[in-house]
């Protein structure tokens, strides 16, 4: 499992090739040669970490998540690879360690708000199938684009945000949004956890448990399913080839839902 | 100045000038610590033992500063340091007793912040108390 995380061994070229380009870009004024010696070293780190025993397994782990002072890199792409004949129309282990990790509420109501949900697919033939549906975390996110005041956004590793600092409550994102895949929080809220700060009038969707992310954790939904005997979820980098999701991507066929609207999700399907 | 004969007015001028002296005066009592002239009940809450990230007078007048340049950074780029972060106030800060920054005069933020009249609204959104409190709380509701 740890092979489909943040923390995957053969990352490591584009984690210390992007944390040079950052040292180089924020020490700009530091003297030549420090910058030189921590490419150098980077430069030994990433060839030591390319080292591979076999595929997928390397000598060295050095990329082995991104410190907490270093921001989020734009060599990756966050994405989850959801196999929808491993998933159980039944379990709905996802949907409560979703809840769990972000204090949503377990009673639901009208207005609960959702990150992610099961949804019940019937094809032609009767044949039916069931599969959790979130936000797509898209490369070209519609959300962003009718956002108001910036306040959606997406981070440079593809994870598509809200800032609730900045959000009005408009609600033009959940309009814009094809997956329905955010909601707006109507009451107060009380008990919030730590990481996930979250407060009457604003939006919110699915993180891709970005708090967790950047504690090279898996998402809450990843490890639950993966808990719950199915690993139908798998976490990773669709950047880095060497990446289990991008290899399965590239071995099975995989669908991106509503793929005619062109929007590049992150979240994609195999099996439908 | 004075002249035999014209005590009254030089009664008069003392008078004038202690008044002026306490009112200079009382401002800077107020601002020492434990004095107890002030209109409004001075904050209660403990400060926890051992320094805060930056020095105590820097805190007082730029904690909001920091703050919201911290705030920024983690959310949009992702940077998690927490010397500047609000969660490693409240974990510091919390009441000993309720665990808690807010929820009495007592507690640590809402106690200034009442004193001050200065509205607190990040605890509309983000968790009030440290943070294995916070986990111990949500997973009891559960």
């Amino acid at each position: 499992m740890s092979a489909a995380g943040p923390s995957q061994g053969a990352k490591g070229a584009p984690s210390g090739g992007s944390a040079a380009a950052s040292a180089a870009s924020v020490g700009a004024h530091r003297p030549k040669h420090v910058d030189h010696a921590r490419r150098q070293i980077l430069a030994w780190g990433a060839a030591m970490a390319g080292v591979a025993i076999a595929p997928g397994i390397t000598l060295f782990d050095l990329a082995h998540g991104r410190p907490p002072a270093e921001p989020a890199s734009r060599t990756k792409r966050w994405g989850m690879l959801v196999d929808v004949n491993r998933c159980d129309p039944d379990c709905n282990a996802c949907v409560t360690a979703c809840d769990r990790e972000h204090g949503l509420p377990a009673a639901k109501t009208a207005t609960s708000a959702q990150w992610i949900r099961k949804v019940e697919l019937t094809d032609m033939r009767g044949r039916k199938q069931s599969l959790p549906v979130m936000c797509q975390h898209c490369a070209e996110p519609p959300c962003v684009d009718v956002c108001p005041t910036g306040a959606s956004f997406k981070r440079a590793d593809g994870i598509v945000l809200v800032d609730r600092h900045t959000c009005i409550g408009c609600r033009y994102c959940m309009m814009a949004c094809p997956y329905k895949a955010r909601s707006f929080v109507h009451e107060p809220v009380t008990g919030q956890r730590p990481d996930v700060p979250r407060g009457k009038g604003c939006v919110e969707s699915c993180t891709l448990c970005v708090h967790r992310i950047d504690r090279d954790q898996l998402p809450a939904c990843v490890e639950a399913c993966a808990a719950a005997g199915h690993k139908a979820i798998l976490f990773g980098d669709l950047n880095d080839p060497a990446s289990e999701i991008a290899q399965r991507i590239a071995a099975v066929a995989t669908r991106q839902l509503r793929a005619d609207l062109n929007l590049g999700t992150g979240v994609r399907y195999a099996g439908i | 100045m004075l002249r035999g004969g014209h005590w009254t007015a030089a009664i008069r001028r003392c008078l004038a000038a202690s008044v002026l002296l306490v009112a200079c005066a009382a401002p800077a009592l107020a601002d020492a610590p434990g004095a107890g002239a002030s209109r409004v009940p001075r904050p209660t809450a403990a400060t926890p033992g051992g320094a805060c990230v930056e020095d105590t007078a820097f805190m007082r007048r730029n904690h909001m500063n920091l703050i919201r340049h911290q705030r920024d950074l983690t959310v949009r780029e992702g940077i998690r340091t927490t010397k500047h972060s609000l969660a490693n106030c409240v974990d510091c800060h919390a009441d000993p007793k309720t665990g808690r920054v807010t929820g009495s005069r007592d507690a640590f933020c809402e106690g200034c912040h009442a004193y001050a009249a200065v509205k607190l609204d990040c605890f509309e959104c983000h968790a009030d108390r440290a943070k294995t409190a916070a986990t111990a709380s949500v997973e009891k509701a559960k």
